[in-house]
């Protein structure tokens, strides 16, 4: 039993050294801006740096809109698969699983050649890119929102609660609006919150569309001639990561943590 | 009355099937989800697949599934694969044991549940801030780098190690490998139950017997299904890769993304069958994982 014990904090501790070693060598360099003493100076060069907040807001407005769309999108369709169209349900799940297939580098790449030029020209304006981003993280998205929002309806009795609401006078969208979502609510908000750290991180279909314009293409360049900066850079995009992620732990019922919280290959 | 034409209440509760003689309008529900896929993720794939069986003036060929076997591409491919089965075994080994030593260790409850939201945060931190922070580490002047030298003369570099290649990408890779493959097999070791155990040792069998005859066969489907998540993980990883050895490691992804910027391949078409090339790659891993997950399931049911 004790050489048992001595295996798993083996395990334990050699993956925790593992995973706090990078952390703390990036934290430890993001200090020495100043030569010869320990300063914050690389954070506020950061902050001063003329593309950081600009792009960190855009991705954030990206985000929003993200989940925005990808919850009008799913919430109303799961509900309706659930309640009216149960034959629909594999379909749904199939083609909600299916960006698992497919990496973002080869659908950032079918997107611009299908919208990009053509008939449909989206990246010619502003306007279009922004929209084929966001159509494009909802895509990568897909899979994680459907599990939490099917999740979230699975745990709640539809069907029971829709009769009742109807029986009440209840008209559709007062049951969607003011029954469904509402008992939703943390299925939905865990969602959110990956979207968010998916897109806020997001790097390759960002890229190829917007580039400098958005977070994840700055944290990169800024990694090509600003070390200090740079370092700076991922311990604030770390904790933006783990706040988002302790967010879910705490809207979250039991088991959200571990039940596909996880983006895809980056 | 109104709800009985809408389908909805019934006697006994359940949605009622419509009329014989009414068609069916339960698709007009699914329609804007359905649209949506189509536009943005289905025609953008056949755009890709169609080119991939075009040459330049659009007349069909199988030309370009033929130049998948040309050297470069290939060898791009063959790193690929092999960069993301060194990474899932690695991840799948190491995450395997990690995790059934915090699920059957005794370990207090804090000790579980930090570590759990730890890899849910670390499985999450990839792309370019994770390449960073391994530079920062393993780098030339980084942190352990410069440690190791300074304090006992070991000098990575001189040994043939470097960061920006093979090996370097496959322990950076593992930073988000190994978190993910806790958050899958910890649900199959949890379902490994005592009894099993205790049915094992009662009978007489040794620990090495209960593992060979109980435990790695039931957990084998699991595990498998596990690896192929992490290798289609790693195989579509484009950020970090780029990020870490700035475009000089020959892998699928990074020569889709050249592609994309500027025609390196001198044929559109090539590119898109490259593409579809890494589509039905992850399409027979994922077909893999479902049989298997299926199979898993069997013994996790209680």
């Amino acid at each position: 039993m004790k050489r048992n014990q001595f295996w798993n904090w083996f395990w334990i501790v050699l993956s925790l050294i593992y995973f706090f070693l990078p952390l703390y060598a990036t934290f430890n360099f993001s200090l020495k801006a100043r030569k010869g003493e320990l300063s914050l100076l690389a954070y506020q060069q950061m902050i001063d740096d003329p593309r950081v907040l600009p792009a960190l807001l855009f991705s954030t407005q990206i985000g929003i809109f993200t989940i925005l769309l990808g919850l009008l999108l799913l919430v109303p369709t799961v509900y309706w698969v659930r309640l009216k169209a149960p034959r629909w349900r594999p379909i749904l799940e199939f083609f909600s699983l299916l960006p698992f297939v497919i990496p973002a580098i080869v659908l950032v790449f079918g997107l611009i050649r299908t919208y990009s030029g053509g008939v449909f020209g989206l990246t010619a304006t502003f306007a279009g890119t922004n929209f084929l981003l966001v159509a494009g993280y909802v895509v990568i998205c897909l899979p994680y929102l459907y599990r939490s929002i099917d999740a979230g309806m699975a745990a709640i009795d539809v069907v029971t609660l829709t009769e009742a609401a109807q029986s009440l006078g209840a008209d559709w969208g007062t049951i969607l609006f003011r029954v469904i979502v509402p008992n939703l609510r943390s299925a939905m908000l865990s969602a959110a919150f990956l979207t968010m750290a998916i897109v806020l991180g997001e790097f390759t279909i960002a890229s190829f569309l917007v580039g400098l314009r958005a977070f994840g293409p700055v944290i990169w360049q800024v990694g090509q001639n600003r070390a200090y900066q740079a370092s700076a850079l991922v311990i604030v995009s770390f904790a933006i990561t783990w706040v988002l992620m302790g967010l879910i732990n705490i809207v979250g019922r039991r088991g959200a943590a571990e039940e596909g919280v996880t983006a895809g290959p980056r | 009355m109104s709800s009985n034409r809408l389908g909805v209440a019934s006697d006994d509760g359940r949605p009622k099937p419509p009329l014989l003689a009414q068609p069916s309008f339960s698709w007009i529900g699914v329609l804007p989800f359905l649209l949506f896929v189509f536009f943005f993720l289905i025609l953008p794939s056949l755009t890709l697949f169609v080119g991939a069986f075009q040459d330049r003036d659009g007349n069909f060929t199988l030309e370009n599934i033929r130049g998948l076997a040309l050297p470069n591409i290939l060898s791009a491919y063959w790193v690929t694969i092999r960069i993301s089965v060194t990474t899932a075994l690695m991840g799948g080994i190491f995450g395997f044991f990690l995790a059934y030593s915090l699920v059957t260790g005794n370990m207090p409850a804090w000790v579980r549940s930090s570590m759990a939201t730890f890899c849910g945060v670390a499985s999450n931190f990839a792309g370019v801030p994770l390449a960073q922070a391994f530079i920062f580490t393993l780098g030339r002047v980084g942190l352990v780098t410069v440690l190791l030298r300074d304090l006992f003369g070991i000098d990575l570099y001189d040994r043939g190690f470097n960061l920006y290649s093979f090996w370097g990408l496959s322990v950076t890779y593992l930073y988000f490998q190994l978190p993910l493959m806790v958050l899958v097999i910890t649900p199959a070791i949890e379902g490994l139950q005592r009894e099993w155990r205790e049915a094992a040792e009662n009978l007489g069998a040794t620990p090495g017997q209960y593992w060979r005859y109980i435990g790695i066969p039931v957990l084998m489907p699991s595990l498998l299904g596990s690896m192929i998540l992490l290798f289609g993980n790693s195989f579509g990883a484009y950020a970090t890769a780029l990020s870490l050895t700035g475009g000089l490691i020959n892998l699928v992804t990074i020569l889709i993304g050249s592609q994309i910027r500027g025609d390196v391949l001198h044929n559109p078409n090539l590119g898109y069958a490259l593409a579809v090339g890494m589509v039905v790659v992850m399409s027979v891993m994922m077909v893999i994982y479902y049989a298997l997950r299926r199979r898993s399931e069997y013994w996790l049911k209680r």
